[in-house]
């Protein structure tokens, strides 16, 4: 796609909402992705992102073999004749033992997304909440449930993801058990200290002087107002999370094989560079650091995007 | 007069602050926003809050909404001590008593239509309403305050502040309170937008019989609406009588100077007159001055002034002040 395109689409939504503007009002929701779409690094990361999940979802349908599949004629040659083909369908090549390493891409993308999205959604959900409860409540409250923040905190996640991997047994479950446990933690911190800024404005005064309970004042009043820096921190999330669980794998206690996720690939493909067969390293690597650059992109244009007097 | 809707008998308010750059272990200063407030309210009746900046005004109203945590005595409405009252309790009794910000669009949240701002009071007393006389009945309020009905669908950023007032005002209004508590609603708006308001109150409360408390720091607008006035220093009443009492013949001498500073709408009378504007600053309320509060600043201060609060003295018919010396 080329950024003219963007352009053109940008344009159209434009007018689109100029139409709307007649009729009702203009949200600051619409006013914001207006800005968005003008930020074309941001619109070209979102592209990229939904190739990557087309990628993801529907890679296989173009594979000529399967993730585990060990192609026998290649085995033990990897080095000369395993590099990637159109010819014998190995579109990436293969791995040190043989397997499609275009449908183990596939498939390695398709985890790491999983975890990214799931860590990030969690974080959101579970973190903006407490947050939200804890700043808004404030006092005790809030000194009780932000110290539990604080001792979770403070003991080593990744140490606790290996005994869980080790007592539970290696599973994807607990993987994302345990990225879930620890994902919100910072975003419970985020919500709320904006939660405490956004408490002390007149608007929420005026529902609690309307008489406005404090659960709905929190989920009408505090957390849309919370939720454009939610947004922001949520989308920067998600690489950390995909890197998280590539650590774990690149120590090789993630993903069973022969699943596998991007953390994975790359382990196996960097132990097998002085073979040769960098192809190996490259491909899962390149798929790794164009998704944390969009996302990084993405969230850079989300931020300026919703609160551009912040920039 | 009838009996009184709302009576205050020794209202006050503290908070407790830790001034900035103190260190943490140090302990919380009692700041008394607000003292010894007594004061009673008729129906339909406006009751006018004067002073400056600081004095207390506005905490005085957030103590009669409850969002800050008043001491002392009581707040009589119609009989409930409002302030012996916990929160769930006082749900019920917060539909009649109602209030209007200083900020117009600060008080308007961000994110929601006017419809929804102004639907959200009346579904907050009214469960359970269907969906279709929510609307009709907001829209109704909303082209009572002066708006048109496509202005529902609008965010508060798309608004001018007048109109942002105006829908603060359809949403205070919307739940039919018996009294509404106007915290300096006109002070942030041009003057031209100001009359407007001051005029659509005026017009609502003699429609619906509502009483007002009016907060301001502009005399002028205080005394166009109020029936009576109390005039507010450092968190105490110094002078409290009937509108055109107050302002034909002021006792205290802090009033005196608040009505002397009123410019004169008038070039030749405007340029004859005086200075008589006070010297020097609003004390700090952290440590107010002994004895009579105003005496930092008072024209007629004498030494006994720094010795004794000087008690509420009849002055006049329904009228009281803070001054033991008449400045005649």
């Amino acid at each position: 796609m080329s950024p003219f395109i963007f352009g053109r689409r940008a344009i159209r939504s434009l007018s689109a909402a100029s139409v709307e503007d007649a009729a009702g009002g203009r949200s600051l929701w619409r006013d914001a992705r207006n800005r968005f779409l003008r930020n074309r690094a941001a619109v070209a990361s979102l592209a990229v992102l939904v190739l990557l999940l087309v990628f993801a979802l529907f890679g296989d349908l173009f594979a000529a073999w399967s993730n585990e599949e060990i192609d026998w004629a290649l085995l033990g040659n990897v080095a000369e004749e395993g590099a990637p083909s159109l010819a014998n369908g190995h579109y990436f090549g293969v791995d040190e033992l043989g397997r499609d390493l275009f449908a183990r891409t596939v498939q390695g993308t398709r985890i790491s997304l999983m975890v990214g999205i799931l860590g990030a959604l969690i974080s959101m959900v579970v973190g903006t909440l407490y947050g939200a409860v804890a700043g808004y409540f404030g006092g005790r409250v809030d000194s009780v449930m932000m110290r539990i923040v604080d001792v979770m905190m403070a003991i080593p996640y990744m140490f606790v993801l290996i005994l869980f991997m080790v007592v539970f047994g290696r599973s994807i479950l607990i993987l994302f058990v345990g990225i879930g446990l620890i994902s919100w933690l910072d975003m419970a911190r985020i919500a709320r200290g904006q939660t405490l800024s956004i408490k002390k404005r007149e608007y929420v005064e005026a529902a609690v002087a309307i008489g406005v309970r404090p659960a709905r004042i929190i989920l009408r009043h505090v957390i849309p107002n919370l939720l454009g820096v939610i947004v922001v921190y949520a989308t920067l999330l998600v690489p950390s999370m995909i890197i998280y669980e590539s650590f774990i794998s690149f120590l090789g206690l993630g993903v069973q094989e022969p699943d596998t996720s991007w953390g994975a690939l790359i382990n196996d493909g960097a132990s097998q560079m002085q073979y040769g067969t960098l192809w190996q390293l490259l491909f899962p690597l390149f798929f790794f650091v164009v998704t944390l650059f969009a996302l990084f992109f993405l969230g850079d244009g989300l931020r300026d995007a919703l609160d551009p007097k912040d920039r | 007069m009838s009996a009184p809707l709302l009576s205050v008998r020794e209202l006050g308010v503290t908070y407790r602050v830790r001034p900035g750059g103190s260190p943490p272990w140090a302990r919380a200063r009692a700041l008394q926003a607000v003292r010894n407030v007594s004061f009673d309210l008729a129906p339909a009746e406006t009751l006018g809050i004067v002073g400056e900046s600081g004095s207390g005004k506005s905490s005085l109203a957030r103590a009669l909404i409850g969002t800050v945590p008043a001491s002392r005595r009581q707040a009589l409405w119609q009989g409930a001590d409002l302030l012996a009252m916990g929160a769930e309790q006082r749900r019920p009794l917060r539909r009649d008593i109602q209030m209007i910000f200083q900020n117009p669009l600060g008080a308007l949240d961000p994110r929601m239509t006017a419809g929804e701002i102004v639907a959200e009071a009346l579904t907050t007393h009214e469960r359970g309403l269907p969906r279709h006389e929510v609307r009709s009945r907001a829209a109704a309020m909303l082209e009572r305050v002066g708006l048109l009905p496509e202005h529902m669908n609008r965010y508060p950023h798309e608004f001018s502040g007048g109109q942002c007032q105006r829908i603060g005002i359809a949403r205070a209004l919307i739940v039919g309170p018996r009294l509404v508590i106007c915290d300096e609603p006109v002070s942030a708006l041009d003057v031209s937008v100001q009359a407007q308001i001051v005029n659509l109150l005026q017009d609502l409360q003699r429609d619906l019989g509502l009483s007002l408390i009016f907060i301001s720091h502009d005399l002028g607008v205080v005394k166009h609406i109020a029936d009576r006035i109390m005039v507010f220093y450092l968190g105490r009443v110094l002078e409290h009588a009937a509108a055109g009492e107050l302002v034909r013949a002021p006792r205290h001498p802090y009033t005196r100077a608040l009505i002397a500073a009123a410019p004169v709408p008038d070039p030749a009378v405007e340029r004859g007159r005086q200075a008589t504007g006070l010297g020097g600053e609003l004390p700090s309320p952290l440590a107010p001055p002994s004895g009579c509060v105003f005496r930092t600043r008072c024209p007629i201060v004498r030494d006994a002034c720094a010795d004794e609060v000087p008690a509420m003295r009849e002055v006049g018919e329904d009228h009281v002040a803070a001054c033991p010396y008449d400045a005649g």
